[in-house]
């Protein structure tokens, strides 16, 4: 973990207020979002009983493909006016960069996921039979397991043609033990089960990932 | 090249016929399944090669962010170029020999599913190498082998949970294998390990080639453009 610079939170505040004025990335997740749910409500037509087990993956997918909209943002403003360069050769370290970002993006998904849930509870009237407050467990674990990889992955993606394109391309496949996870542990808890395993699974992923992250991070910012 | 490539390139074309002969002819017909068992001897070399060349993909990144030397740079394009073909013959030559065995051409039980996931994530490794711009693209494709190899402990366990969770009917390994067909698998294996080594060296030779004329076409253009410019 980098030392507690200023840097973090000075950078996290600043996207925090970039999209609080501009509300680029909120608006088109949520829209995209709504979309989906819409559109997979008239492709599958679901019962009550049908939703508890599809619904998990629905909701999954939906976020997964909103935050890919937020994830292809973040260093895209940072490429105007040099200001990624100008951070590679200050002396700040790379990594309170890389955490202000996955933060950001953490919380514009959790905000996405807090105003979307209630509009999937009502479109496909779900009522979970298992502990609720697990979900909150595996919104909170498996969110930031694809924002810290998405993260990393739009960096990389910077790098490259059609970078729009690029990152879902990486981010996905990395991404299936964590989706399949989160899917698997929505829809235990929804039909009435627990999700212990899932959530450790979850929980490792994370700190693997997040360790990954944080070592490789300067190399890639740095990549000439 | 030097003499060792024709030697190689001899010693698998015999080690291949030799093998082609014991899998095909050798090896005991399996009793239940008859002679479809007989790809398992194409199918379980390829696995394991496959496996092997994502494994040296892996080792050749890590040296490759360590000691930034083009050659474990090409080594880690090479084998997972390679690799990806190896895993493509798991994933087409799996199905062909289920449809007659199990009735059906796919199923998502675990082995599937982890190798196909493996295979999507090597295919975004090259599809990376494909799009970045030359200059950064060894580093960034070491960085994504790297969280590659780091996933797939997490494929396979992530799977696992998936697939005790739903049981379903699949045949599974278990049992003892006949020491006769064991024999046999083994020919084909060392016979497809050099075969891949004799690919992935031929590979090695072009991509350096490859770069040596990017090279001297660049160095022209640079010694050349104040001439055509004046």
């Amino acid at each position: 973990m980098p030392a507690p610079t200023g840097i973090m939170p000075a950078t996290l505040r600043k996207d925090l207020r970039l999209e609080w004025r501009s509300k680029d990335a909120i608006n088109s997740m949520l829209f995209f979002s709504l979309l989906v749910v819409v559109v997979f409500s008239f492709s599958f037509d679901p019962n009550a009983e049908e939703s508890r087990r599809i619904a998990g993956g629905l909701i999954w997918v939906a976020f997964l493909f909103a935050a890919v909209v937020a994830l292809n943002q973040t260093w895209a403003r940072e490429i105007r006016n040099q200001v990624l360069d100008a951070y590679r050769v200050s002396p700040a370290p790379a990594n309170s960069l890389f955490l202000a970002k996955a933060i950001g993006n953490f919380i514009f998904v959790s905000v996405l996921e807090a105003l979307m849930t209630p509009l999937f509870v009502i479109f496909y009237q779900l009522r979970p039979l298992g502990p609720t407050w697990q979900l909150l467990i595996v919104a909170a674990l498996g969110t930031w397991a694809l924002v810290v990889n998405g993260t990393f992955f739009a960096a990389m993606s910077l790098r490259t043609r059609s970078r729009e394109i690029m990152l879902p391309l990486l981010l996905f496949p990395i991404s299936i033990p964590a989706l399949l996870a989160m899917v698997q542990a929505t829809a235990n808890v929804l039909t009435g089960g627990g999700a212990r395993v899932w959530i450790a699974l979850l929980l490792s992923y994370d700190l693997v990932f997040t360790t990954a992250c944080l070592l490789l991070f300067e190399t890639v910012l740095n990549a000439e | 090249m030097n003499k060792a490539f024709p030697i190689l390139g001899i010693l698998t074309a015999l080690l291949l016929s030799y093998a082609l002969y014991q899998a095909l002819d050798v090896a005991p017909t399996e009793q239940t399944m008859g002679d479809v068992q007989r790809i398992f001897y194409y199918h379980v070399p390829s696995a394991w090669t496959a496996f092997i060349l994502f494994t040296v993909n892996f080792v050749a990144s890590l040296v490759y962010l360590f000691r930034r030397n083009p050659a474990s740079d090409i080594v880690a394009l090479v084998s997972a170029e390679v690799g990806v073909v190896f895993c493509t013959i798991v994933l087409v030559t799996g199905p062909i020999w289920a449809r007659p065995v199990w009735g059906i051409w796919w199923t998502w039980d675990m082995r599937l599913t982890s190798t196909l996931v493996l295979w999507l994530i090597y295919i975004s490794y090259l599809v990376l190498r494909r799009f970045s711009s030359s200059g950064e693209t060894p580093i960034l494709a070491a960085t994504l082998a790297i969280f590659g190899a780091l996933c797939v402990p997490f494929v396979y366990f992530s799977i696992w949970f998936f697939r005790t969770q739903h049981p379903q009917p699949v045949i599974g390994g278990g049992g003892s294998i006949d020491p006769r067909m064991l024999h046999v698998l083994l020919i084909n294996w060392l016979a497809f390990s050099c075969f891949a080594l004799l690919i992935c060296w031929s590979r090695y030779r072009l991509e350096e080639l490859q770069r040596e004329v990017e090279q001297a076409h660049a160095l022209e253009s640079l010694t050349q453009s104040p001439r055509s410019s004046r």
